[in-house]
């Protein structure tokens, strides 16, 4: 199966600036949402305050030393400046959606035109922060690889986001465009969804929450107790709570309501209590899959699934199921991989265990028709899965203690910038390995889907 | 001095690298030791005795050692054009050998440094989706890294897979 466009081409992603009418755009020039100006014109306004009461007294004393209405005229005056800023960088970025492109025209004075192609698309995600639900705004991300946080779409109005994202979609199944238009949004069926209680319990069985909680509460007395000093013991807890935060809460709040939902244009995850996030995936982009049984999860057979899809930022699939459930949404993700029929073989043992005392027992593989499958870690368990279709390049490597005890390394390479290891193997199974994988990967990709799935 | 081969099935067929990239290094080391040989044996044999100037020796056995090394090296390094992929096996004490099928490559590059020009090599750089996938052949004579590119690209044209 040979697939359109699949030769890479130098001028995809060319940032030339083009005239004021790109040549030839069959879709019409469209503008983001009324109130993006708002946004561009906070961001200098609060750096302004924010480097004011940070210089503290001087500035202040500067600042006092003007009469009041001289002092709100100069506000006035840097609200009309930077909101004019916003008005202006809101009045010249367009967006335009031509048969195999979506086209972000930005700048004002640097003109940048971003060409996104459609049958390159890796993931589409519509994201609303909080703020952004009450003014009834989204963003809209777009994952090619080499793609750019100035190349997300800030902000639409979330109908004319959810309608975007629908079109982009159909056009990079390879819909026509007039048919694209039309389509509307996808129908979708649920696969799963994550109870607030088991989300609540498996976070509270997680040891790194509480490493990060411990951590945070432990590191200011300690700091304390050493400097005697406020201002080193606060930059350094700083970084902690944040950490801390991201660890426990924010996690929580992150991945609140998740649902995993499944839909032509590919797999669906939707979660967020504050912030809603909803991110497309669409068919065969996916290049890697890990499994990751956390010690306290096993009694309980929970496991979390992530994933690797190039140039995206979307790491987690699933973040608590029972092993079943999270086998069947996997088995959606990549089709035709059977997890729970995975027997892994454990590394050699009379080598393994003078190379990597212990751990080794950890370390396993399996290689199924579409999979190749490789675990490590024994208190948390993590199980790698590539499809041979993905993988980019083999490796094998030895060092020299390795090869006293006649063991060897294999990495498979992907395209998500992850490498999937298998450690410690036989050094004539490993050399076997390495002739195969090429065989298979090279062969599966042949019969993999093609870029544009529903043609 | 290799050429590359196109045997289609069986075992794959090595090819070394010529001999220019070991006189370079080679020749880079004896200049960077005798420099330093030098530069710690003059003053310690003038401001110490000329006892002391024998820990010049020191950087001599470094470049003889180092001759060896190197020797060794640039003997492990080898590749080989199979129908659908390409071989690169390289490293004496931590070995690796990469296998990159023709249709995962996104891009081919041939460099070639103002020293290495001099010495009349080039190298050949594969890169692939993966960032990982280390595939360099380095000092290629230029006519055999240019006929390697060519191969490759058109290899990697007619069996393009991408991502």
């Amino acid at each position: 199966m040979t697939t359109p466009g699949a030769t890479p081409e130098p001028e995809a992603e060319a940032g030339a600036p083009v005239g004021r009418e790109p040549a030839g755009a069959p879709g019409a020039e469209r503008r983001l949402h009324v109130l993006t100006p708002l946004r561009r014109a906070w961001v200098p306004i609060t750096a302004t305050v924010g480097l004011v009461v940070q210089q503290g007294e001087r500035a202040q004393e500067w600042v006092r030393s003007f009469p009041l209405g001289l002092r709100l005229l100069a506000l006035a005056g840097l609200v009309l400046v930077f909101g004019s800023y916003g008005l202006l960088s809101w009045w010249f970025t367009h967006y335009s959606v031509t048969d195999t492109e979506l086209r972000i025209r930005t700048g004002l004075l640097f003109r940048r035109t971003a060409h996104i192609r459609l049958d390159r698309i890796q993931a589409v995600d519509v994201t609303r922060p909080m703020l952004a639900r009450v003014a009834g705004v989204a963003k809209l991300r777009i994952d090619v690889i080499g793609t750019e946080e100035k190349d997300e779409l800030a902000f639409l109005s979330e109908p004319d986001a959810v309608a975007l994202r629908a079109e982009l979609l159909a056009r990079a199944a390879g819909f026509a465009p007039a048919e694209a238009a039309g389509l509307g949004e996808a129908p979708q069926r649920e696969l799963l969804r994550v109870p607030v209680r088991d989300l609540v319990v498996s976070m509270l069985l997680s040891l790194g929450v509480w490493a990060a909680l411990a951590a945070g509460l432990v590191a200011p007395v300690v700091v304390w107790r050493l400097s005697d000093n406020l201002w080193a013991s606060l930059a350094i807890v700083l970084p902690l709570l944040g950490a801390m935060w991201k660890g426990s809460m924010g996690r929580f709040l992150a991945e609140y309501d998740w649902t995993v939902a499944e839909s032509p244009d590919g797999l669906r995850l939707d979660h967020g209590l504050l912030d809603r996030e909803h991110e497309t995936v669409p068919p065969g982009r996916v290049q890697t899959v890990r499994i990751v049984e956390p010690l306290l999860w096993r009694r309980r057979g929970w496991v979390r699934v992530e994933l690797a899809v190039a140039g995206s930022k979307n790491g987690v699939l699933v973040p608590v199921a029972t092993r079943a459930a999270a086998h069947a949404v996997i088995a959606r993700v990549l089709p035709g991989a059977d997890l729970a029929a995975l027997a892994f073989s454990p590394s050699p043992r009379a080598g393994s265990r003078w190379v990597v005392p212990v751990w080794w027992k950890g370390y396993g593989l399996s290689v199924s028709e579409q999979l190749f499958a490789a675990r490590h870690g024994r208190l948390c368990r993590r199980t790698e899965v590539v499809p041979h279709a993905k993988v980019q390049s083999v490796r094998l490597a030895q060092g020299p203690w390795e090869r006293v005890w006649g063991v060897a390394d294999l990495h498979l390479d992907t395209g998500a910038n992850s490498t999937v290891t298998a450690r410690l193997r036989g050094a004539a199974e490993a050399a076997a390995l390495l002739d195969a994988q090429a065989v298979r990967s090279r062969t599966s990709r042949a019969a993999s889907r093609p870029d544009r799935w529903m043609t | 001095m290799g050429t590359g081969t196109r045997r289609e099935t069986g075992e794959p067929e090595w090819v070394g690298l010529p001999g220019g990239l070991l006189t370079l290094r080679r020749l880079l080391l004896v200049i960077w030791t005798v420099l330093l040989t030098v530069a710690t044996a003059v003053p310690l044999g003038l401001l110490a005795g000329p006892g002391w100037a024998l820990f010049g020796v020191f950087w001599l056995v470094l470049l003889a050692w180092g001759w060896v090394l190197l020797g060794r090296n640039w003997r492990s390094w080898r590749y080989a054009e199979r129908a659908d992929d390409l071989l690169i096996s390289r490293g004496v004490l931590w070995r690796e050998q990469t296998v990159v099928p023709y249709g995962r490559m996104q891009l081919v590059e041939v460099t070639s440094g103002p020293l290495e020009r001099r010495f009349g090599l080039a190298s050949v750089q594969l890169h692939t989706a993966a960032a990982a996938s280390d595939a360099r052949i380095p000092g290629l004579v230029p006519a055999e890294a240019e006929r390697l590119r060519d191969r490759l690209t058109a290899l990697g044209e007619a069996r393009s897979a991408g991502l």
